[in-house]
Order: C-alpha cells, then sequence, then structure tokens
C-alpha cells in the first residue's frame, strides 16, 4: 500500500506538481518578494497576485520533531519520524526524517531534502535525511 | 449581560446506540426542563461547523416554533467556548432572545473515530480550520494527536518539560473523574506509574493516557438575558465575558506555521481579550476549565494564559495547584481526558455546575470561572 496522495487543488497544484518531478519550489511574492507556504493565491504582506515559482535549496534544520507510534497506517513503517523543517529560504514544511534512528533525531540538526514515491500514479513527495557530514548527528 | 440558565446531557458512553440527531434531541429537551422553558421560548440556536446534526431536523425533532437565529462555530474544539460569545452576541444585538448552544458527537462508534488514521480529508474540511492538514498527511500525520505532538515536542525542549511533568496534570484530572459518576474515570484510579507505563501513541509527548477519551455524547446550554435568567428556576450564570482570538497562520491542533510553537500564543491573544477591560483579572478566576484534548496542551494553556510563567506550569502542577485546595482548581469533572469529549461542551456544564454549587467535586465559594479552549473562551460568574 502506499502513502496517501496529497490533495491537489488549482492553489496548491504549484507545490505538488514540482514535487512530482523531484523539485521543491515555493511561491515568492513577484511584487514584495515574500516567501509563503503553504500555497495561496495572495501575498498576505502586500495583496499581490503576483507570484513566482522559486526552486528552494532543500536544506534547512529540523524545527520539532515527534514518533509516531498509534494508530498505524499499512502505507507507512513505525515507529514514524515526522519532522517540521525550517528551509534556510525561511519556509517551514511538515515532512518525514528518514536514513536517520528515532534514538538519533534532535532539534537543531541540520537536513536535505530528497523525494520518495506516493499514491497510485508514481508522484513523489519531499521528505528529508540527515545533511551529509550530519548523518545521525545533530546541533 | 446574558446568562446561562440551562444545562442537559446525556450519558457518555463508548457506543450511544443512536444518533447524533437524537442525542442532540435528548440534551435539549433535558437543558429546557430544567429551566422551565418550552420549545416555544427557544429563538436561537448555535453549534460547531464540525457538528453533524442538521438544523432543519433538530427544528422538526424537538418541535422548536420558529428560529430568528442560528450560528456556527468554526475550528472545532478550539472554537467550542464561542458558542458562547455566538449566544451572547445575539441576545445582546436583540436577534434572539433564549438560545440553545449544543454538540453531539459520536467520537468513538462513529463513522470516523476521532483518534482514527483519517487518509481522505477535504481540502475545505468543513470549516474545522484544518485544511492544512493536507499538508501532514502524506507524511502519516493523520491523526489529532500527531498534529498536536509537534508543537508539544518543540515546547518540552524549550522549556525542559518531561512527559512525567505532563503526566502529573493528568493525575490531577483523572482523581476528579475518579469520584464523577458522570465520568469514564469514575472509579478508574491511575498513578503517575501508570501514566508513564501507557503506551506511546507519539512519542516523546503523548502516552495512551494523555489522549481525552473519545466519546459519544451531547451536551445543550440554554442561554437567554440576565433580566430573564432572575425568573427562571436555576441560580443564573452570568457570561461575564466571551472572546475569540484567532491569528495569522494559527490552525486548530497544528499551528505548524506559526513562528513560536512553544506557546500558545492564540490563548495569549484570548487572555488579553478576556481579560483587559473586562473589569476581571486572573485573581479573580476560582476555578478553571481549560480545553484538554491531549495534556500538553493542558500545560500550554496555563502558561498562554497567564496563570504561570512561560515554562512553569510543571511546577504550578506539581506544586498541586490544579486540586480542589490549589490555586486554580482545573477541569474537575475529570476534563476531556477523564470524563469524556464532547469536544469541549462538557466543561461548560462543569463550570454552570460549580457556580450553582452542585459540583462532584465542588470549589467552596466558587464565583468566577474561566472557561477557555485555545482559541475561544469565556469568564461566567454569579457575582454582578
Amino acid at each position: 500500500m502506499t502513502r496517501p496522495a496529497p490533495i491537489v487543488t488549482d492553489d496548491t497544484a504549484v507545490f505538488w506538481d514540482a514535487a512530482a518531478a523531484g523539485r521543491l519550489v515555493a511561491q515568492r511574492c513577484a511584487d514584495c518578494g515574500r516567501f509563503r507556504h503553504p500555497p495561496r493565491p495572495m501575498c498576505p504582506e502586500c495583496h499581490s497576485l503576483a507570484v513566482e515559482v522559486v526552486d528552494l535549496s532543500g536544506r534547512g534544520t529540523v524545527y520539532s520533531y515527534e514518533i509516531l507510534h498509534h494508530p498505524q497506517h499499512p502505507a507507512f513503517e513505525y515507529p514514524l519520524l515526522v519532522v517540521l523543517v525550517d528551509l534556510d529560504e525561511g519556509i517551514r514544511l511538515v515532512s518525514n526524517l528518514t536514513d536517520c534512528a528515532t534514538d538519533d533525531v534532535r532539534i537543531g540538526m541540520p537536513v536535505e531534502v530528497h523525494f520518495v514515491p506516493v499514491g497510485e500514479d508514481a508522484t513523489t513527495i519531499p521528505v528529508f535525511r540527515p545533511a551529509a557530514g550530519n548523518a545521525g548527528g545533530g546541533a | 449581560m446574558t446568562a446561562i440558565v440551562g444545562i442537559g446531557a446525556t450519558e457518555f458512553s463508548r457506543q450511544a446506540g443512536r444518533t447524533e440527531l437524537q442525542l442532540a434531541c435528548e440534551s435539549i429537551t433535558a437543558a429546557l426542563a430544567e429551566c422551565g422553558l418550552t420549545t416555544a421560548d427557544v429563538n436561537g440556536l448555535v453549534s460547531y461547523t464540525v457538528d453533524p446534526v442538521e438544523e432543519t431536523e433538530l427544528v422538526r425533532s424537538v418541535g422548536f416554533q420558529e428560529i430568528n437565529w442560528s450560528s456556527r462555530v468554526p475550528y472545532g474544539g478550539g472554537g467550542s467556548m464561542g458558542v458562547l460569545s455566538h449566544a451572547a452576541g445575539a441576545i445582546k444585538s436583540g436577534i434572539a432572545d433564549v438560545v440553545v448552544a449544543y454538540r453531539a458527537i459520536r467520537a468513538r462508534s462513529g463513522a470516523t473515530r476521532f483518534g482514527g488514521a483519517k487518509t481522505s480529508p477535504s481540502p475545505t474540511s468543513n470549516h474545522a480550520g484544518t485544511t492544512a492538514m493536507q499538508w501532514a498527511m502524506p507524511f502519516g500525520v493523520l491523526t489529532p494527536a500527531s498534529w498536536m505532538g509537534l508543537n508539544s515536542v518543540r515546547y518540552m525542549h524549550e522549556y525542559g518539560v518531561t512527559s512525567e511533568d505532563i503526566g502529573r496534570a493528568v493525575v490531577q484530572v483523572r482523581k476528579y473523574a475518579e469520584v464523577n459518576p458522570a465520568a469514564w474515570g469514575y472509579q478508574r484510579p491511575m498513578s503517575l506509574e501508570d501514566h508513564q507505563n501507557s503506551r506511546w501513541i507519539v512519542e516523546p509527548c503523548i502516552h495512551l493516557y494523555d489522549c481525552c477519551q473519545e466519546t459519544d455524547g451531547s451536551v445543550a446550554l440554554v442561554i437567554t438575558s440576565a433580566e430573564r435568567a432572575r425568573d427562571l428556576p436555576q441560580r443564573p450564570v452570568h457570561v461575564g465575558a466571551a472572546a475569540a482570538a484567532g491569528l495569522f497562520e494559527q490552525e486548530i491542533a497544528s499551528d505548524f506555521y506559526r513562528p513560536d510553537l512553544s506557546i500558545m500564543d492564540g490563548s495569549v491573544a484570548l487572555a488579553a481579550r478576556l481579560f483587559e477591560g473586562s473589569g476581571y483579572s486572573r485573581d479573580d478566576i476560582d476555578a478553571a476549565m481549560i480545553y484538554d484534548a491531549f495534556s500538553p496542551i493542558l500545560l500550554m494553556q496555563l502558561e498562554a494564559l497567564g496563570f504561570c510563567g512561560l515554562g512553569e506550569a510543571k511546577d504550578f502542577i506539581a506544586d498541586g495547584n490544579l486540586a480542589l485546595d490549589g490555586a486554580l482548581p482545573t477541569n474537575t469533572n475529570g476534563g476531556l481526558i477523564g470524563e469524556g469529549y464532547i469536544h469541549g461542551l462538557n466543561l461548560v456544564s462543569e463550570a454552570v455546575r460549580q457556580l450553582r454549587g452542585t459540583a462532584v467535586n465542588q470549589v467552596a465559594g466558587a464565583e468566577t470561572i474561566l472557561c477557555t479552549a485555545s482559541r475561544t473562551g469565556a469568564i461566567l460568574t454569579t457575582d454582578v
């Protein structure tokens, strides 16, 4: 069984379509330059509707984490490591941490993106692993 | 000013064996009966956006004659106390005279268990305040516990809070539940050791016993003007202040995108609305009913509401302040953890019982009680 596929709407397709192509992107206001995530039609800072889609570095740090034990969904392996990642560009994502023992996750540890398959139609979504040189370590 | 003049409830169970519509009918007619009002007196209705009971079916079943105002509060349980500000506003404006607030739920036996793994969320979520869950579900974040866990772990990290610290709050509310015949936790003692030995739901913040009880049942409140309340049989419980505060990027349960997740800043803003200019101060509060869907947010709300400093809830609790002889007796029915989860509304009925002097765990001389659920809240009082 595969992971639950993302819900793709006209407002959110920009993120998931890029992820399906192995790219991590975010919206950035074309007028004031403010990044925003989750995607939305208007810049909450300046109300501009003009938007750029920007490729992100895929690097960040763990802002928070949790280890899920119950209930268990057949698509995932448990205990399941979930993280909030603060990306270098100032955006926060909910994701998973792979290639890391549950005992080794730390708030502040540097991580980098990679992509895993989900859903029926072989799309991919972004997850994270300890950044090169920081495997299993962290701040 | 407005007042709660009647409360009603069904039994709280894990298998009601009847529909939410029927549960709502039962709690509403019980609430009307105890305050001597009839369906002909009621002309306002308020519930939650997520409540499954259709107003038309409710009106048809209970036999309301003419409804002049109705409303629903968004944001799920975080909006639960919002039924009080909605009702009070409608009555004060003159749009409604007698309002019934209700919530009917089959959180345990219904089609979707609250704590079950949800994998097909609607992108609009029925105004539950959980649209951003669509950004979490592909990563296995499928339950309320897993939404709240990320905030809770950051909170624990920031202030050095342990699972045992959180467990002490659970021990206290379960002590209250142990003697409350309406509670799931009635005659079920639980020690800190039991808490620590219960299995992990979300490590390292939420053991099984940190979770509220998924419950079937319904609670209803009858609210009218203070003037009319004086002529009714129950001791009026006045809505001294009622407020809501939803912040930029705030969601329910998950506030993933607020800058500092170690503080429930929606509750900080709520407390400012409730206390500043209302004539009430924290010193006036004799007891508190605080939304405890999961125990970590009980600690976080105590801090955000200003009853102790940031990071100090663990000490406030360890010092016994949530007990009947403490500074702030809290969730004296057992809370949502010990009594049951009627999505927050059973905390309001407990506040009413306290202020009438009829609670099982009665706070001596209680005159003013704070009820809060993250972003919504009210100060209820007999002292006007």
